[in-house]
């Protein structure tokens, strides 16, 4: 999910070093992108009020505070407040990586009647197999590190798109995966905040990690992989 | 809540230095999960039984399993000489020993309305909290804001800093203990913010829970820690 960006590095440099700056560009605003799929159709993988209070709820709110902090940023740009420009960075980097990261997330689940659970073929399954030896060992290794992350936070699949080999990472709160490193690209990520599971499975992360796979939609994530791997 | 060390820092120092290990491994002393002061539903409406419950013998619980467990892991690894594994293992001693701490805390921070919950602190506290931050409601409004705004998991505290004798509000993340933002700082009041304590009651209205668990606030038990600290 590219982030638009609200400037030019150029123009960003010339805002906070000169007074004179450009007309304010008008500000793209975020908004709640459609679940395809309706908010039962997970079950029992995933209830639907967890699907709706996440989607409707979670998202949504990481969304209103993205563009409440993009706004008072291309402020301090304009008044060439440096000091406020750095100070945002954290709201924006936790909302603005909420938002990248459910909008991943939706597209990773789907009904079974639509495909969610069914292994992937193609290249993606090809290396799966040769990075981790079997769909179930990833699984498991995926499920691991999900289980074993402490707090908030996020377990992917990814692609390193330089070695070109595929990786299994975890991020904290709603770092993106490119925070790991520049070169990973995310295929599919699996939500361990405690709101994505707990009306559910309470405590027992590791069952919700069980089930989820059930609904996982591999297509999306091999249409990911055969783009990036291009 | 004092962590009980394993062995001293010369024996440890020993321990990975020389051949001539430990002279006999020391009886590990365990953990377990402390009782509750007060039944799991005398919190309501502020928190439901059922968090109370979960959050107690399956959370607390699993801290204190955990820590345990990487406490025997550190027993052995010391006395094979293994700082590899000594070092990769203070990231689960320090998560698990930390909910631990900060839970055994947490249920001393708070009491049933009957047994006091809720009432505002008097005497030097009271007086210091005033001192500090104006009122007790300008307080609350402070700890509140931080509370919400913590991102991810975590802990908002009212702490003493023993050295400067001055009331803080701090937040830690994760199950970090407050001692890990400064070595003087004191728990005086902690109110966890991870989901798993609101969640099922608040879903993630997160400034609901905050607003709503002052009611049960036990300010004695803070008021006792200031007094012994401060004395």
């Amino acid at each position: 999910m590219a982030l638009r960006s609200l400037a030019t590095r150029k123009t960003l440099a010339l805002g906070l070093n000169s007074t004179r700056l450009t007309q304010s560009r008008a500000l793209q605003t975020f908004s709640l992108p459609d679940l395809p799929y309706d908010y039962g159709a997970l079950e029992p993988a995933i209830s639907g009020e967890i699907m709706q209070l996440h989607h409707q709820k979670h998202h949504q709110t990481y969304i209103t505070n993205y563009n409440k902090a993009l706004e008072q940023l291309q402020e301090a740009i304009q008044k060439g407040d440096s000091s406020t420009v750095v100070k945002l960075q954290t709201a924006i980097k936790f909302n603005g990586g909420g938002h990248i990261n459910h909008s991943i997330f939706w597209n990773n689940l789907a009904p079974i009647r639509e495909g969610g659970g069914e292994p992937p073929k193609g290249s993606l399954g090809w290396a799966i197999d040769t990075n981790f030896g079997s769909l179930e060992s990833l699984v498991q290794k995926i499920n691991a590190e999900g289980a074993a992350l402490q707090g908030s936070g996020w377990v992917w699949l990814g692609l390193d798109k330089e070695l070109k080999k595929l990786v299994v990472e975890t991020t904290a709160n709603q770092d993106p995966l490119v925070t790991k490193r520049p070169h990973l690209v995310p295929l599919l990520g699996i939500d361990v905040w405690e709101h994505a599971y707990y009306l559910q499975y309470k405590n027992v992360r590791p069952d919700y990690l069980k089930n989820i796979w059930k609904v996982i939609n591999w297509k999306y994530a091999s249409g990911v992989y055969e783009k990036e791997s291009a």
